[in-house]
């Protein structure tokens, strides 16, 4: 504690803008002088906890179009807060240029001083800098995207009916989790040349659209060496095997009109904004909450805290980044900010004393002795999934107890696979790595074929992993959306690896008798 | 320099169209919560929300993921205690012990059901779309209309409370202007003067002394005659209570509750004799409900007795008319109370006593009641045989002519809910004032 303490920024729990402002100048001085953050501008929007629920339904996105999920989730969550059970974020914030955070209200002087620390700097400069989100979202444009998307969904509601519009956006829910390009970078357009592109796309559409040509008798069909061919060109025009399936529909279904093809385009370029956020949960939430708590002490070293809102701070860290055990009844999975913000702490301390195991383990950093540039290179080249197989160490492992079960479903028996002793190490990392790999989470399902010449039933084949099923009451459902998109029938394989034949037993059809 | 923006002021209700939606497609549920709630609430309880539950298979977003059960999977978890590598541990039954904190979040779609509550409007909208209701009929129901004083101008008379401070000190200005009352400032320099006067040794019968005291003597004297204040001054503000053209009503609800009525028609009247209070709970101040239930003799009772306990013996539907007449005159006096009454039943009587029933309508209850409804409650078979209005058993034959005479009656034959509306069809059916006054008529001036 230094001898002339500064006075502090604040007292008490109140907050008014002028205190929250002051305060933001101390944060921003630590962040980016200190800490060497780079991050978007940042606006930060005070709300009230209704219109945080709202915030909340519509996936915490300012503008939305009309859906009932959202309805569902905001009644939900509204009763669930109302009576108790449940708080709410303090913030919200978004992967924006501005970035917009949204505090509450409620929120004490102390609390929107962590929050902006927090959300307005960690989640900011993570946005800005991850190589994910640098690739594969537009911060610049993503507000103006979803007006455009909220205006015309309003449209066509109006123009086709609520009822249609819903029909189609259900569907395109349902595929939501198989709407993005998992390897394929999208193009990224400007709006304004992706408007152009869409009017273009519609007036061709209206343009060259003959009735007649439907009753042209198919002459192909005549010879087979010409059929096969014609075959084989229309597949590799397919472009198959296609992961994406919002975007193969969108592109290829028989039957949808050139609005709903646009909604598809809608719920597709959603999910795909939020595919870097899925895949780096643990490194955005540890970067966030690795930088509060190095400014809130930061200000507190310098005297502009008072001990009771750093007690306050303090407090609300501990809680968020709380670790249950395994069998202590709180649901027993790992906190993603428990995690991420201990392993971000460990490479500060790998950096700056080092023992004999870690230098063992991190030759590259240990001792490096500039920890803010190690960190900011993991968070800018990393997600999850690599992140922990790089950098959990296994004094981590010791410290978190981490162990392995396997689970096989012919097995009466879990089994122990590894923990946390000089074995089990590098096993319990690996496998911690991969249950942070979406790629191995979320099933693989891909447009194998499509009989364009005979009866067009889509073919997707859903390739298991580790003899995993689908869920089947879910996948029910979905294949019957599909069928709606796709206007013929739609069969599912699933194939067990490189098995070739389908497991008679998942296969699914959606066919037009069924219904 | 971050850019700071208050939102709390944006307008409220952001989501409400999602809600729309989603109750919309949640409509099937909602109308058995409903039509269930409606069955446990009293007639007079119609008038809130309710909360639901709804089993989320019914909304479910379902997505193509990784069943639960099945293959081969690893997690990795904390809190090791005391496993070693090889450790073989029993499953629990049922399965899912280690969830490896992913499937928990897909969505939150772990439970079962969940809960929110209905807005009263939202719970009206429901019933109401039962009943089919003509839309302005529904906004009318829906309108909770209350008294309110509103300000009336100025008025001369009043209590001290609303005096009006402003108005009454301008006219009170404006009156000791114009008729030249003294001011204390003249008065006190006049009364210096003296005193110096005095003081200089001037005697009283000196004769600018007697001219100041003269003048004094004529101010003061002027004083008293224009007073400060006057009450012709005064001026008060008024507030005029928004005359609500009611007072209070008693709505008889009366069913036939023999062997015959069954839940399906308890139900149904049920429905009716709702319908009816909520109208009648939107104009009048005050409600009274008597229930009166009839076999062969009739008996006033209790609501909850009145729906759910059963009772047989024969029916004789002149006793709950003459039960009925005997309360008016006791208890509810036609020059203080406008009287409604709601009769269901299923049309069986004893023979010969319709006559009697079609002669205490004409005679004692019809000039005394604003609206008589009767409904007659049928299967659906029978509606088809009886599809002719003026065809029917005794009592519906006596009671014809009774519609015939009295434009206030109303009869209908219901099997279904949505044709219990047309049974109110005169009470709702004129426009706003005329409604009012028709309904009025009888109110004590």
């Amino acid at each position: 504690m230094t001898a002339h303490r500064r006075k502090p920024l604040f007292e008490g729990a109140e907050w008014d803008f002028a205190t929250m402002e002051r305060t933001y100048e101390a944060i921003q001085r630590v962040a980016l002088d200190d800490l060497g953050l780079d991050v978007y501008p940042n606006q930060i929007e005070i709300i009230s906890s209704e219109q945080m629920l709202d915030a909340y339904a519509s996936h915490g996105m300012p503008l939305m179009y009309r859906h009932w999920s959202f309805g569902k989730h905001f009644a939900r969550e509204a009763e669930l807060y109302r009576r108790g059970r449940t708080g709410l974020a303090y913030e919200i914030v978004i992967n924006s240029n501005p970035c917009i955070s949204y505090n509450m209200e409620g929120n004490t002087m102390a609390l929107q001083a962590l929050v902006m620390a927090h959300a307005a700097f960690g989640h900011n400069h993570f946005f800005k800098n991850n190589y994910l989100f640098r690739q594969w979202t537009d911060a610049e444009a993503i507000l103006e995207y979803l007006d455009f998307a909220r205006t015309y969904i309003a449209e066509a509601e109006e123009r086709h009916g609520v009822v249609e519009v819903e029909a189609v956006l259900d569907a395109a829910h349902a595929l939501m989790d198989q709407g993005v390009f998992r390897y394929r970078r999208p193009p990224r357009l400007s709006m304004a040349a992706r408007d152009a592109k869409r009017l273009a796309r519609e007036d061709y559409e209206a343009r060259t659209f003959n009735d007649l040509w439907r009753t042209v008798p198919g002459a192909i069909a005549e010879d087979p060496d010409a059929r096969a061919e014609e075959l084989r060109r229309r597949k590799a025009q397919l472009d198959l095997p296609q992961e994406n399936l919002l975007y193969f529909l969108e592109k290829h279904s028989p039957v949808l009109h050139t609005w709903q093809r646009e909604i598809l385009r809608i719920v597709r370029t959603i999910a795909q904004y939020f595919y870097p956020q899925k895949q780096t949960k643990v490194m955005n939430e540890g970067c966030a909450t690795f930088v509060h708590h190095y400014i809130m002490n930061a200000l507190y070293d310098d005297g502009l805290l008072t001990e009771g809102a750093m007690l306050e701070a303090l407090h609300n860290h501990s809680n968020v980044v709380f670790q249950g055990e395994f069998d202590d009844g709180r649901g027993g999975g790992l906190n993603p900010y428990a995690l991420g913000f201990a392993m971000m702490r460990d490479i500060r301390r790998i950096c700056e004393a080092p023992d004999d195991e870690d230098r063992t383990w991190f030759p590259d950093i240990a001792g490096h002795g500039d920890w803010r540039g190690v960190l900011k290179d993991a968070w800018a080249n990393y997600r999850d999934e690599s992140f922990i197989q790089q950098f959990l160490s296994p004094r981590l492992i010791r410290e978190f107890k981490l162990f392995t079960l396997s689970d096989a479903a012919e097995d009466p028996h879990y089994t122990v696979q590894a923990i946390h002793d000089e074995r089990g190490y590098r096993d319990v990392r690996r496998r911690l790595a991969e249950m942070y790999d979406l790629s191995r989470i979320e099933p693989d399902i891909q447009v194998a074929d499509v009989d364009l010449l005979g009866d067009r039933e889509l073919q997707l084949r859903h390739t298991m992993r580790d003899g995993i099923p689908l869920a089947a009451e879910d996948r029910e459902r979905v294949l019957a959306h599909l069928k709606t998109l796709w206007g013929y029938d739609v069969r599912l394989d699933s194939t067990d690896g490189a098995e070739a034949t389908p497991r008679e037993s998942a296969t699914t059809r959606a066919t037009t008798s069924d219904e | 320099m971050p850019h700071f923006i208050d939102r709390r002021e944006n307008p409220k209700d952001k989501s409400l169209g999602n809600r729309q939606r989603f109750l919309r497609r949640a409509r099937a549920r909602l109308r058995e919560v409903v039509d269930e709630s409606i069955k446990k609430r009293g007639i007079t309880d119609l008038d809130k929300g309710e909360v639901v539950t709804i089993p989320t298979r019914d909304v479910r977003e379902p997505r193509l993921r990784s069943a639960r059960e099945g293959g081969r999977r690893d997690y990795v978890l904390p809190g090791n205690k005391e496993f070693e590598k090889g450790d073989q541990l029993p499953k629990p039954p049922g399965g899912g012990a280690g969830e490896g904190g992913r499937e928990a979040s897909d969505g939150g779609e772990g439970e079962d059901a969940f809960e929110f509550a209905l807005t009263r409007e939202e719970f009206l909208d429901l019933f109401f779309e039962d009943l089919e209701l003509p839309d302005l009929v529904k906004t009318d129901l829906r309108d909770v209309t209350t008294t309110k004083y509103r300000r009336a101008g100025i008025s001369p008379v009043g209590t001290p409370t609303n005096l009006n401070l402003l108005r009454t000190m301008r006219n009170s200005y404006g009156r000791r202007l114009a008729l030249g009352r003294p001011k204390t400032s003249t008065i006190a320099a006049l009364e210096a003067e003296i005193t110096r006067a005095r003081a200089d040794g001037a005697a009283d019968d000196d004769e600018t002394l007697a001219a100041l005291l003269a003048e004094l003597d004529l101010l003061e004297r002027r004083r008293r005659w224009v007073p400060y204040i006057d009450p012709i001054d005064l001026r008060f503000n008024t507030f005029e209570a928004k005359p609500e053209p009611n007072t209070q009503a008693v709505m008889f609800c009366l069913m036939d509750v023999s062997g015959s009525m069954g839940e399906r028609e308890k139900d149904l009247a049920k429905r009716f004799f709702m319908l009816l209070h909520l109208f009648l709970a939107r104009r009048y101040e005050r409600t009274d409900l008597v229930f009166i239930r009839h076999t062969h003799e009739a008996r006033e009772v209790d609501e909850d007795t009145f729906f759910h306990s059963r009772e047989s013996g024969g029916t004789v539907v002149s006793t709950v008319l003459r039960e009925m007449r005997d309360i008016v005159a006791d208890r509810y006096p036609s020059s203080s109370w406008n009287i409604y009454a709601a009769q269901a039943s299923d049309g069986e009587n004893f023979t010969g006593d319709s006559g009697r029933c079609a002669a205490l309508l004409h005679e004692a209850l019809m000039p005394l009641c604003q609206y008589f409804a009767y409904v007659e409650i049928l299967d659906a078979r029978e509606m088809e045989i009886f599809r002719d209005t003026s065809q029917g058993a005794e009592l519906w034959r006596h009671y014809l002519g009774v519609a015939e005479r009295w434009s206030n009656f109303a009869m209908k034959r219901v099997s279904s809910p949505a044709e219990i509306y047309p049974v109110f069809r005169e009470l709702f059916h004129t426009a706003g004032g005329e409604r009012a006054e028709a309904a009025l008529r009888r109110m004590p001036s």
